[in-house]
């Protein structure tokens, strides 16, 4: 299978679920998990062939699209977008699974969920970047309709708050491709034409700002991050999931594959103040954290903080610095996904509260066991333990950061201690909480069910085999960083 | 390709106890004891098993076996093993309590036996995580804040060990035991780090003494030494006593094997400047724990200080060896003391946490120094038994306890004689209460509650005769162990030799 498949079947079941008769909850559920699982197998079998052969050409498809302006239909699939692809379908497959449930307009639940999952497979296989907009803008709005619609607390406020924040770093994406394609002689959108081309510095020096920071926006870069917790709070689990796990990644990797290489001299000036915001990301997000009382304000503002990670990667600049923003973005999408969707689908379907102090009330180690044991795992993935993914990208990014910026390192070492902090306040006041022994007994909750043991383990399984054998990960990542789009301000060993 | 599976064998029983629904606890009880037994037939010495990571990092998941590792690997199983046995006894657990100590038992045998500072520290870890749930949730009243403080002092001390390694993998470029001994036998570690640490203005040898105390910090904590204890009562005794087993006999030894395999080897080029502090660190520590012991009438507390003074002996060997650096004889010495008095601790604190269990089983969970007395006439042959294993602690010839202290004060006298001196008083403090505990609960009077006790059952003989089995043999045949143990020795002492 080609790495096709993952956009042609994310699209096709949004349509498939669209022409179910009403009120098919079952059959719109299933046709989301067999078109999740076709894009994560597509993704992965891609993966395994690069692994299996790594000197073949990457697959790629390029048709003339829109003329005009010399946009095409241009698609490729390299190490690097092949990871992110398969992230992206097995997030896909454990938010169907955590979805299971929907019962309210489960047609159109599915069909906006397959839309965004099909707009993020776009954006990581666009090679051209018009196309890549347009994949970019087609996830914002099933992203509004499934807060406003689904989702809990605050959801309007949530829902607007993150659709403004995202057409406003649209409208700077924009602007930022809009100069480059007339300064590179307005023929093509193609990213490596743009890329080839030379802009002037005092260009560079304001195109360069405008284009990182629409897509940093997305990232959840501090100070403009303050969409991210409010918005995952509102989202229903499967939407949170897919926000913090894949949508905020969609950032991320347009800063690392547009903007940084259309405009390396201008990245060049502002690499300082981007590794300083991330540092304060870091640590504003886990101080945060560390203050809230509601489980999903903690998890929303965690992001933050991770991502705060991947921003620091990239402006380390460095190979090792690139490869572990890299890592950090499946990382922090898989331990996002779990994170969110234990607290909000497993836990609050059943408590009805995402409060420390209320859930303390369950005892969730005694009433839910399973729950407490895949949220202590999730959290010492979370905290960067060894054996964990978030482990293997924390410590490239500490070592790229190193070489550039050692007194940063301290910070961040900081920060990591905050982390661990946060997580475990999180843990034992949720699901280990100390009881008078007068207190009244728990309540019986319903066990965990098929959909969610099967989600849980499906994202613990990558996490740890990322975290005890990284090696084709970070080939297929290097594969990836050696493209020429990044020469112009990577120096590889 | 034998030691993974070695080492995985426990884990793959702890998921198959996690899935088999409506299993009877005995059962579940049986079956982890079959898997935590079966791991030792497979285990033997000298193999190896290496997986790349992250190859240019120099980063792999390394794992060695050789004799030092197989005698803590032999350890983790036996006590494992009876730990099962004993919470089979007792009726606790059920089959989330005895997968997690599979995990735990797989967790050791990474420790024991890795030689990379990766893999070693996720298993290092991997042992918090089911020790601080066996804690939380099997153990009596006071386990949750016992079992936070646990949870949190360890890990609080793993933390500063793994910015110390991340200091030593930012400037060397490697976090390998061997690959750093190698360079620091060089006396290379400090130039290392004064080079890339140069924008901090310190010295390399100030920089690698604070990044030796980082990561001694994260071993005091695990074995403990004073000041560093102050989890360990809290949670020896709110522990299920087959737990506080694992706690005193395993992952106490953690610390220990750390101490030989990693902090001597990596850090000779600032052992010596260190070395005052570890002494008197050991002193305190010997001293502390064996007056505590005796102002306890808690049973299980009062074993629970006696760990921490046994544990006082070993750190002052290391303490020794690294404040020489060139007797080597009296090296030697408090090297093979360490490793013996680590083996042998291990079993005979599983012996008297066996008897405290038992008494536990009879007198419905007492274990007051006063609520027993006279047992010796209702119970004999548990009282004969459980004295072997008293007299064993206190150091008696002919019995394992003795040779570890022996050698340890043999080699500390030749290296730290006044250190040594004062380390004495905790060798008389021990027998004080050790023998008052048995005056206290077997001779005098029998208490009239305690009219109605049967004596040993056929299981609980054949739990007993096994320990003192593994007391007798290593204290008439120290040979037995010491001859795993001595190539590594060998290995270590060439690495400390002082830099030319």
């Amino acid at each position: 299978m080609t790495p096709a498949w993952t956009l042609i079947s994310a699209f096709a079941a949004a349509l498939i679920v669209l022409l179910l008769p009403a009120r098919a909850a079952m059959a719109s559920r299933m046709v989301a998990l067999v078109a999740s699982v076709i894009g994560a197998v597509a993704a992965g079998s891609a993966c395994l062939a690069k692994l299996a052969n790594p000197a073949a050409a990457p697959w790629s498809f390029d048709r003339e699209w829109i003329p005009n302006f010399g946009s095409r239909f241009h698609l490729a699939a390299d190490g690097l977008s092949l990871t992110l692809l398969f992230l992206t379908g097995i997030t896909a497959i454990a938010g169907v699974l955590f979805s299971w449930n929907i019962e309210k307009r489960p047609r159109a639940f599915f069909a906006f969920f397959m839309t965004i999952i099909g707009g993020v497979y776009g954006v990581f296989l666009s090679r051209d970047a018009f196309l890549l907009f347009v994949f970019y803008e087609i996830v914002i709005l099933p992203k509004y309709m499934l807060i406003a619609i689904w989702g809990s607390t605050n959801k309007e406020y949530g829902a607007m708050k993150l659709t403004m924040y995202s057409i406003g770093a649209s409208a700077l994406i924009l602007i930022g491709l809009v100069a480059a394609y007339a300064a590179a002689g307005a023929t093509s959108f193609d990213i490596a034409h743009l890329a080839a081309a030379t802009y002037p510095s005092a260009m560079q020096a304001w195109a360069f700002p405008v284009l990182f920071l629409g897509f940093a926006v997305l990232a959840g870069i501090w100070p403009f991050h303050t969409w991210a917790p409010t918005g995952h709070v509102a989202a229903p689990t499967a939407a949170s999931m897919l926000l913090a796990g894949v949508v905020m990644k969609l950032g991320a990797f347009g800063a690392l594959c547009v903007a940084m290489p259309l405009f390396p001299q201008g990245f060049e000036q502002y690499k300082a103040l981007i590794a300083g915001l991330a540092v304060v990301g870091i640590i504003y997000g886990a101080l945060t954290a560390l203050s809230q009382k509601d489980l999903k304000f903690i998890i929303g503002y965690s992001s933050v903080s991770h991502m705060g990670f991947i921003l620091l990667g990239l402006a380390a600049a460095n190979h090792w610095g690139l490869r572990g923003a890299v890592l950090q973005m499946i990382s922090h999408g898989i331990i996002a996904g779990l994170l969110f969707g234990i607290a909000g689908r497993v836990v609050y379907e059943r408590t009805h509260t995402r409060d420390l102090g209320e859930l303390g009330r369950f005892d969730l180690w005694k009433s839910l066991p399973g729950a407490a044991f895949a949220f202590t795992l999730a959290t010492a993935a979370s905290m960067g333990l060894p054996g964990f993914s978030g482990f293997v990208a924390e410590i490239s990014v500490i070592i790229g950061l190193w070489q550039v910026y050692p007194w940063l390192t301290i910070a961040v070492a900081a920060g990591i201690i905050l982390t661990g902090v946060f997580s475990l306040r999180a843990l034992y006041r949720a699901f280990f909480p100390e009881r008078e022994a007068a207190a009244a007994p728990p309540p019986k909750l319903p066990p965990l069910t098929w959909p969610e043991i099967s989600a849980i383990v499906l994202l613990l399984t990558v996490s740890i085999a990322i975290g005890i054998y990284p090696k084709p990960w970070i080939q297929l990542i290097d594969d990836g960083l050696r493209s020429p789009l990044f020469q112009s301000f990577l120096s590889l060993p | 390709m034998m030691l993974p599976i070695v080492i995985l064998i426990p884990l793959i029983g702890a998921i198959l106890l996690a899935f088999s629904r409506g299993m009877s606890v005995k059962n579940a009880g049986r079956i982890a004891g079959g898997f935590a037994i079966v791991s030792l037939f497979l285990a033997r010495p000298n193999c190896e098993w290496s997986l790349p990571w992250m190859p240019d990092a120099d980063i792999a998941l390394r794992f060695s076996m050789d004799g030092l590792s197989f005698l803590f690997v032999v350890l983790v199983s036996l006590v494992t093993v009876f730990a099962i046995l004993a919470s089979i006894l007792k009726g606790k657990g059920d089959r989330a309590y005895f997968a997690l100590i599979l995990v735990l038992q797989s967790a050791l045998y990474g420790v024991f036996t890795a030689r990379h500072f990766i893999p070693w520290f996720l298993c290092w870890e991997m042992t918090l995580i089911p020790a601080w749930l066996l804690i939380r949730l099997w153990g009596g009243p006071g386990a949750p804040k016992a079992a936070l403080r646990f949870f949190i002092m360890t890990l609080g001390g793993s933390a500063f060990m793994l910015v110390g390694f991340l200091a030593l993998q930012l400037s060397v470029g490697t976090m390998d035991f061997d690959a750093l001994g190698k360079l620091a036998a060089q006396g290379e570690l400090t130039g290392a780090l004064a080079k890339s640490f140069a924008f901090t203005g310190m010295s390399g040898h100030s920089l690698l003494t604070v990044v030796a105390l980082a990561v001694f910090l994260g071993l005091a904590v695990k074995i403990p030494i004073v000041p560093f204890h102050a989890w360990l009562p809290a949670a020896y005794a709110e522990a299920p006593t087959p737990v506080t087993m694992l706690l005193t006999g395993l992952l106490s030894k953690m610390g220990v094997y750390a101490m030989l395999r990693i902090f001597l080897p990596v850090f000779p080029e600032v052992l010596p400047s260190l070395a005052p502090l570890l002494t008197w660190l050991a002193v305190a520590t010997v001293l502390l724990g064996a007056v505590a012991a005796l102002a306890q009438t808690d049973l299980k507390r009062m074993l629970a200080y006696s760990s921490v003074n046994h544990l006082g002996y070993c750190t002052l060997a290391i303490a020794a060896v690294a404040a020489s650096q060139v007797d080597r004889a009296a090296m030697s010495s408090a090297l093979s003391g360490v490793i013996l008095q680590a083996f042998n601790h291990g079993i005979i604190a599983s012996a008297l946490f066996s008897g405290i269990a038992i008494l536990e089983i009879r007198s419905r969970g007492q274990r007051g120094l006063n609520d027993f007395g006279g047992l010796r006439a209702q119970t004999p042959v548990f009282c004969g038994l459980f004295g072997i294993a008293v007299f064993a602690s206190l150091g008696l010839p002919g019995l394992s306890g003795f040779i570890g202290e022996f050698l340890i004060f043999n080699g500390a006298f030749a290296i730290t004689p006044a250190a040594a001196a004062l380390s004495v008083i905790g060798l008389l403090l021990t027998a004080v209460f050790l023998l008052r505990m048995m005056r206290k609960v077997f001779w005098g009077p029998l208490k009239p509650s305690l009219a109605k006790w049967e004596d040993l059952t056929k299981e609980e003989r054949i739990l007993f005769g096994f320990l003192l089995l593994l007391i007798v043999v290593p204290g008439l045949f120290p040979q037995v162990l010491l001859h795993f143990a001595n190539p590594a020795i060998v290995e270590l002492l060439d690495l400390l030799r002082p830099i030319p």
